[in-house]
């Protein structure tokens, strides 16, 4: 039952009641009939399970395939599409297989006449209501509704066919689109929402055939506290939801000669794009991808890493400042621990739910936002363009950097930092429209000045990898070492994994360097750290964040933390709301893979893989941030300043 | 709403949600306080309902939508509701409502402008045998005849005093 083992429901952890928890009984070494198996036979085959598990996991355990649409592996039970309904020996109606717990040995069987014709009208009632024509679909051919009409040989409508749209779209997001007319109300959305991110946004409002998957007091998406995260776009099994899609104004600007269209590349998209042409999840197509963009006509193509490699030095920076004034100075204006900054989504969730605590997260922009600001004022001056002719487009993971990215205070070089978000599925979109196939392109590396970027950027895109490269960073800086003395290979190894909440603690060695040059003017010397422990923690998933966060209220371990990462995505952003459906444990596991084999690999090339070993980096502080990282003019482009919005939906 | 009135309705709603607790499942009895208390459920009242339960608006928000006793929009200190299914239908139930019409000078799903009463349909109170049946608040009438209507819409009025509706009419502002 590998599945469950990062769902919040299973391991109680969650929040739902209990009876919409998987029933799963663990057994006990001391009670023999606790959590026995059970034996079950499932159209003629015999399995042994745990007392607990569900029909559907014991028919997906020996192999035989059930229909769901409201089932989900990252969410808890919902029981209400009903479209894997089994005959169970003796049970006088059908039952939904995946809300049955298994308590006692029973016969099942999946595809009987009456099930078969169950089944059929249940989607022939769905489809009775579901407005859409699949040819203008963003879903077509990978819709879990659609392939299921085609597994059950719909070829008729039996109860009818909507004529008409009964649901106006609803586009006040940024980020999210929702087309009720799409909408089959399996729930999944709800639950994403409010079991797996605690943002609690969508909820079924009415009743009967009145019912409507709707925002508060139906409100518009951009008016209510939704984060943008983008959780339920992966999860919703028809085209309901789906990302705001700015690809024609992209194209438009390929298209414009006068425009230069530069490109950055998010380290997780690379890591997922292979999914959109059919490859198994976890191959990585950086290199082919960079070949792809060019042909599809953008001018250059940059390593998003770059500014991953800048946002360390920046947010690392602050971060020993802040140690600095509370620990030594006893100066409290800029409060401990420090949150990062880098997940929008987060930002945005701790803006409505955490106001009071928005003087702890790190005042650096994204990555893609210092990029957005560096290129149109460094890059524009050393290359001679003007900024107004630059549109810059940026390929996240994430539904969210499109909301970001439209933030007014988002202007600092003077026009809009980042013109358009792509996700990686819109990407995936163009490249096909272009006629390529990605896997067949030949690699290539990005463009330069920004080119080289280093390991600690691509780790960005899995939950702990901002701690790791933060602290690969700062053990370097304090004690002049060089962190595979510490950790083989400088893999900081118990910062990473899938944990929901994790705290670390590092000691600092009693031997410290030299202040380097870079941060000489911020701090005299090293002697306050000697010997300290440095107490970290890492969060993802918006509900774990929560966690984390009463945790501080109430003064637990987390309080005493010096720095924690928050990604507002289960599994950071290689899990984000913008890469490929479907989405699992599985493979969101694959795609981190994919992201450490590639950091690893700018180990094996010599290649430097700590952000303050990056050449083009400390190019930038030479020739334009001269006054250092948190210097005045970083202050002005690289920084921010964020917005307490509060909960209560006006 | 005045800073004033919001902070007195916290208050109140305050000292509704003490009375059964925070649990989840205290949720509908608190709802069924306010409805009866305030005879809306406002958005302010939702949200800070929410907001003491630890759950989001959107699901209060749920909660009320499903329940037909439980209304976002404000009902009339009386909320007659008349049965339309089949039997009451058939024991006449057309002129009762013709007769709650006229005489209320609202349609069904309305209330009067003085807040005092509000039609509503209700789908088969159980009453089948003595219909036409109808509820007015949680008192049953059956055998409902139009000229019986007249006799209860009297005896509704005559309950009012001055100030009932004083309460409700803060709570919609
Ligand atoms: S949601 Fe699925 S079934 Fe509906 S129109 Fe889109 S592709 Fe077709
Ligand atoms: S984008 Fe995230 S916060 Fe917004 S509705 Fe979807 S899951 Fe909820
Ligand atoms: S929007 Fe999608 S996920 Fe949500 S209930 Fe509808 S079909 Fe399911
Ligand atoms: S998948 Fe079982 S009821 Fe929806």
């Amino acid at each position: 039952m590998t599945s469950k083992k990062n769902n919040p429901c299973a391991d109680g952890t969650c929040r739902v009641p209990t009876s919409q928890r998987p029933q799963t009984i663990s057994t006990d070494a001391n009670n023999g009939d606790i959590g026995a198996l059970v034996t079950v036979v499932i159209d003629d085959q015999e399995v042994k399970v745990p007392m607990g598990t569900t029909i559907l996991e014991a028919a997906r355990s020996i192999g035989v395939k059930i229909p769901t649409l409201c089932y989900h592996e990252d969410l808890c039970i919902a029981g209400v599409c009903r479209i894997c309904l089994v005959e169970v020996e003796g049970q006088r109606t059908l039952q939904a297989s995946c809300a049955y717990p298994i308590t006692q040995p029973i016969t099942v069987k999946t595809h009987t006449a009456k099930v078969r014709q169950a089944r059929r009208h249940i989607l022939d009632l769905m489809l009775s209501e579901h407005y859409g024509e699949c040819y203008a679909c963003f879903r077509n051919n990978n819709c879990e509704l659609q392939s299921l009409a085609k597994e059950y040989g719909v070829d008729y409508f039996r109860f009818g066919h909507p004529e008409k749209s009964r649901h106006k779209i609803d586009r006040s997001s940024y980020s999210v689109v929702r087309d009720m007319d799409k909408c089959i109300q399996c729930r999944r959305c709800v639950r994403t929402c409010i079991d797996l991110q605690e943002v609690g946004v969508l909820e079924a409002l009415g009743r009967g055939d009145k019912t409507e998957i709707a925002t508060y007091l139906d409100k518009p998406l951009g008016d209510v506290v939704c984060i943008n995260c983008g959780q339920c776009i992966n999860r919703c099994p028809t085209g309901a939801l789906r990302a705001n899609d700015p690809t024609d104004e992209v194209w438009a600007a390929i298209d414009d000669p006068t425009k230069h269209v530069v490109m950055q590349t998010a380290p997780s998209p690379r890591a997922g794009i292979c999914e959109e042409f059919g490859m198994e999840a976890g191959t990585p197509m950086t290199w082919e991808m960079n070949t792809a963009l060019r042909r599809c006509g953008f001018d250059k193509v940059f390593d998003t890493n770059f500014t991953a490699d800048l946002t360390i030095i920046e947010e690392g920076t602050e971060l020993i400042i802040r140690l600095y004034k509370t620990l030594v100075e006893g100066d409290t204006s800029m409060p401990l621990p420090q949150f990062t900054s880098c997940s929008p989504g987060w930002v945005k969730y701790i803006e409505h739910f955490y106001p009071e605590r928005l003087g702890h997260v790190s005042s650096a922009k994204s990555p893609q936002q210092m990029f957005g600001a560096m290129i149109k004022t460094w890059y524009a001056q050393i290359n001679n363009i003007d900024p107004a002719d630059i549109v810059s487009v940026a390929l996240m993971p994430c539904s969210a950097k499109k909301f970001e990215c439209n933030r007014p205070e988002m202007c600092d070089s003077g026009y809009k930092d980042i013109d358009y978000g792509l996700t990686t599925r819109e990407l995936a979109q163009m490249i096909r429209e272009a006629g390529i196939h990605l896997p067949d392109m030949p690699k290539s590396d990005f463009d330069d000045p920004f080119g080289t970027a280093t390991g600690s950027g691509v780790i960005f895109g899995a939950t702990g990898g901002v701690m790791e490269a933060a602290l690969r960073t700062v053990i370097e800086l304090i004690t002049g070492k060089k962190v595979e003395d510490f950790y083989e290979h400088a893999d900081i190894i118990p910062v990473r994994g899938f944990e929901g909440c994790r705290y670390v603690e590092l000691q600092i060695p009693e031997e410290v360097g030299p202040v380097p040059d870079l941060i000489k003017h911020l701090v005299p010397n090293w002697d306050w750290v000697k010997g300290a422990t440095l107490k970290v923690g890492v969060a993802h998933g918006t509900a774990n964040a929560k966690k984390v966060m009463e945790d501080i209220k109430a003064g637990g371990k987390f309080s005493e933390c010096h720095f924690i990462e928050f990604m507002a995505c289960p599994g950071g952003c290689l899990g984000g709301g913008g890469q490929p459906i479907p989405t699992t444990p599985e493979i969101r596991a694959a795609r981190a893979r994919a992201i450490y084999a590639e950091d690893a690999a700018y180990g094996k090339a010599g290649k430097p893989r700590k952000s303050h070993e990056n050449p083009a980096v400390l190019r930038v502080y030479e020739e334009f941030l001269k006054e250092g990282p948190c210097g005045h003019l970083s202050h002005k482009l690289l920084h921010t300043s964020y917005t307490p919005r509060g909960k209560f939906i006006g | 709403m005045l800073t004033t009135q919001q902070e007195k309705l916290m208050g109140e709603l305050k000292a509704i949600v003490e009375k059964h607790g925070t649990d989840r499942s205290a949720l509908i009895p608190i709802l069924q306080d306010v409805q009866k208390c305030y005879h809306t459920i406002s958005d302010f009242a939702m949200q800070v309902i929410a907001d003491m339960l630890g759950i989001h608006p959107v699901e209060v928000n749920s909660v009320v939508t499903f329940y037909a006793f439980l209304n976002e929009k404000y009902h009339g200190k009386f909320v007659i509701r008349l049965c339309r299914t089949i039997s009451c239908e058939m024991a006449g139930k057309a002129a009762v409502a013709r007769q709650l019409e006229n005489d209320l000078g609202i349609k069904f799903g309305e209330t009067t402008d003085d807040g005092r009463f509000t039609l509503e349909w209700a789908n088969c109170i159980g009453m089948c045998d003595q219909g036409p049946a109808m509820l007015v608040n949680d008192q049953v009438f059956t055998r409902v005849t139009p000229e019986k209507v007249h006799d209860i819409l009297q005896m509704c009025e005559q309950s009012f005093g001055p100030h009932t509706l004083q309460k409700a009419e803060e709570h919609v502002l």
